[in-house]
């Protein structure tokens, strides 16, 4: 039993009557990425002097009306993509590997620590959150904690496998074509990607700034749920971030989902889609019947264009906001090169990673001259119609439900040759994204080899609370959630 | 046909400014051409009389007052650059 088994409030209710204390569960969170995370690498860089001090201080505020944070003592762990003042940010990438002392918090490390969270360290992903298996970080290949020989997902894979692996509660990742939901997925934890606009970028390292949300990964949806409370609403310096209230979402969780309606997208339990997937989502719909819920199969019929689109688009983006990295003001500089221009090219090749390199070449050619219209114009249309597929079901129906990923987790190698084979692992999750609408993976069964399988719940823009109230109430119902790798043992 | 030549490879990797190799441009070549291959099943659309999305959220213009205020010291503004001198950051010569 591991103290990270507690939901958050009961944590919370263990540290103010002071049968436990915040460094307990520091010390809990080291010991067990001591134990696992040769194996997991799940974590960059690790800030324990800072995580004690903070420990220190809150422990005194243990019972006060001083510590009564909505994450009050809680460790999280934080994706690499997201800037930690004074603590290593690189975004898995060589280009940042010197940037050791960044200026800033983004804005969500600034309400975690308004909110009296520790934050236990930094978290791998795939480089510039480009990926879908964690393969593509300059620095480990983090392993699912459910069976190593298996990917996490990507590219929020260190988010998932470090709460998978009982390493820390809770963590924050980001979702720009399903970087949350997947890895969540394969992991068999529940992650979110908010509203588009409901969560500040600022501070997340840019990769498709119209399509980037940040959202937590934890290991239940009512603890999901405190931590993007916590993180949510309108900041000044994001100016894509919506000035929408933010409501108290744990309000929402009733376990009641009498007369929802659901729509089943028959393009979510199609071609590709694994026999095994089908009937865990199927076993799902079955009890949300039994809970009171309908369900009725809809179309999204642009479905199959979402990849296209979104590569495309994301790619462009991704191509303008890397264009940063030229080795003038921070980050890795080349010491071959002999001029200017030299220095931007020989600094940006030795620094990215192949598939970085490969979306910003995608990304510029979309944009040049002579075929801009041709391909970046024609995706951002086509984006057009996949978002009225969306608001047409969201007319008659309150959530979207089918599976995150086509097939449970693959193994490490496995896919690293062809793109568009690694691409395609994404197809149900790229959609949300384009739509701008909040998505939920929640674990809903398990594969013949013992591999977890992710639940979506879609829901309307600004609409996470019938988002949650939908996976909460299917937790309630179900055991899925309570199961745990066994991975070195000491998690049983 | 291939749609996308080595030569284009290197063209669009100058814009980017990215050095490629001989072999990273044959790779770059191929693998691009397959992923713009595969993304021309967006000509099947017919999008004549469709808006392009830009966001999704029905934001304007977003304004602030374009007045001073504290950001950050020449020091931190310096600290993880690669090259300073005399409280610049230093680069390599631009003109020959």
């Amino acid at each position: 039993m591991s103290l990270f088994d507690h939901k958050l409030s009961d944590i919370q209710e263990m540290l103010h009557k002071k049968e436990i204390s915040v460094h307990d569960l520091l010390d809990e969170a080291y010991k067990r990425i001591e134990e696992v995370d040769g194996e997991v690498q799940a974590f960059l860089t690790l800030d324990e002097e800072n995580a004690r001090a903070r420990a220190t201080e809150l422990d005194e505020l243990r019972g006060t009306e001083e510590g009564r944070g909505l994450l009050f003592g809680m460790p999280i762990g934080i994706k690499d993509n997201i800037v930690t003042k004074g603590v290593r940010t690189t975004a898995a990438s060589q280009i940042l590997d010197n940037l050791n002392d960044p200026l800033y918090d983004a804005h969500v490390v600034q309400k975690l620590n308004k909110e009296e969270a520790v934050s236990v360290g930094k978290l791998n992903m795939d480089e510039f959150a480009m990926g879908s298996s964690n393969e593509n970080s300059s620095y480990a290949a983090t392993r699912n904690p459910w069976n190593t020989d298996y990917v996490p997902g990507g590219s929020s894979g260190g988010s998932a496998a470090a709460v998978a692996a009982g390493e820390v509660p809770f963590s924050l990742g980001s979702d720009t074509g399903g970087s949350i939901r997947q890895p969540a997925a394969y992991c068999g934890v529940v992650g979110i990607k908010p509203t588009y606009g409901r969560v500040s970028r600022f501070g997340l390292i840019a990769f498709a700034s119209s399509l980037d949300q940040i959202g937590p990964i934890t290991r239940n949806v009512e603890d999901n749920a405190y931590v993007l409370e916590a993180i949510a609403g309108y900041d000044k310096m994001d100016s894509t971030s919506a000035n929408v209230e933010v409501p108290k979402y744990t309000d929402a969780l009733t376990g009641n989902v009498k007369g929802l309606k659901i729509a089943v997208p028959k393009e979510y339990l199609g071609e590709g889609v694994s026999e095994e997937v089908k009937a865990a989502v199927q076993q799902s719909l079955k009890v949300y019947e039994d809970m009171g819920a309908t369900w009725e199969e809809v179309t999204l019929p642009h479905s199959k264009y979402a990849l296209s689109t979104y590569y495309l688009l994301s790619s462009s983006e991704a191509s303008a906001n890397l264009a940063r990295f030229d080795g003038v003001r921070y980050g890795r500089r080349s010491e071959k090169a002999e001029s200017m221009i030299d220095m931007f090219k020989l600094s940006r090749s030795e620094g990215f990673g192949e598939e970085v390199k490969r979306r910003i070449m995608l990304g510029t050619f979309a944009l040049s001259s002579g075929y801009y219209d041709a391909y970046y114009k024609k995706a951002q249309k086509a984006r057009t119609l996949i978002k009225q597929d969306f608001e047409k079901v969201f007319a008659d129906y309150d959530v979207i439900i089918g599976p995150t990923t086509p097939t449970p987790a693959f193994k490490v190698g496995e896919k690293t040759e062809d793109p568009l084979t690694m691409y395609a692992n994404d197809i149900l999750t790229i959609p949300v994204n384009l739509a701008g609408v909040p998505g939920i993976s929640i674990p809903c069964g398990f594969s013949s080899q013992g591999l977890p399988i992710g639940l979506q719940i879609i829901g309307k823009h600004f609409d996470e609370s019938t988002v949650y109230r939908t996976a909460h109430a299917y937790e309630q119902a179900t055991d899925h959630h309570t199961h745990k790798p066994s991975l070195g043992g000491a998690n049983e | 046909m291939s749609r996308i030549s080595k030569e284009q490879v290197k063209h669009v990797a100058n814009l980017a400014r990215l050095h490629v190799t001989e072999d990273e441009a044959d790779m770059f070549a191929k693998q691009l051409d397959d992923i713009i291959s595969f993304a021309e099943q967006l000509n099947e659309l017919d999008t004549d009389n469709v808006a392009p999305t830009t966001h999704v959220l029905d934001l304007k213009n977003v304004m602030r007052k374009d007045e001073p205020k504290h950001w950050i010291t020449q020091e931190e503004a310096l600290k993880n650059a690669p090259e300073t001198q005399d409280g610049q950051i230093r680069v390599p010569s631009i003109l020959e």
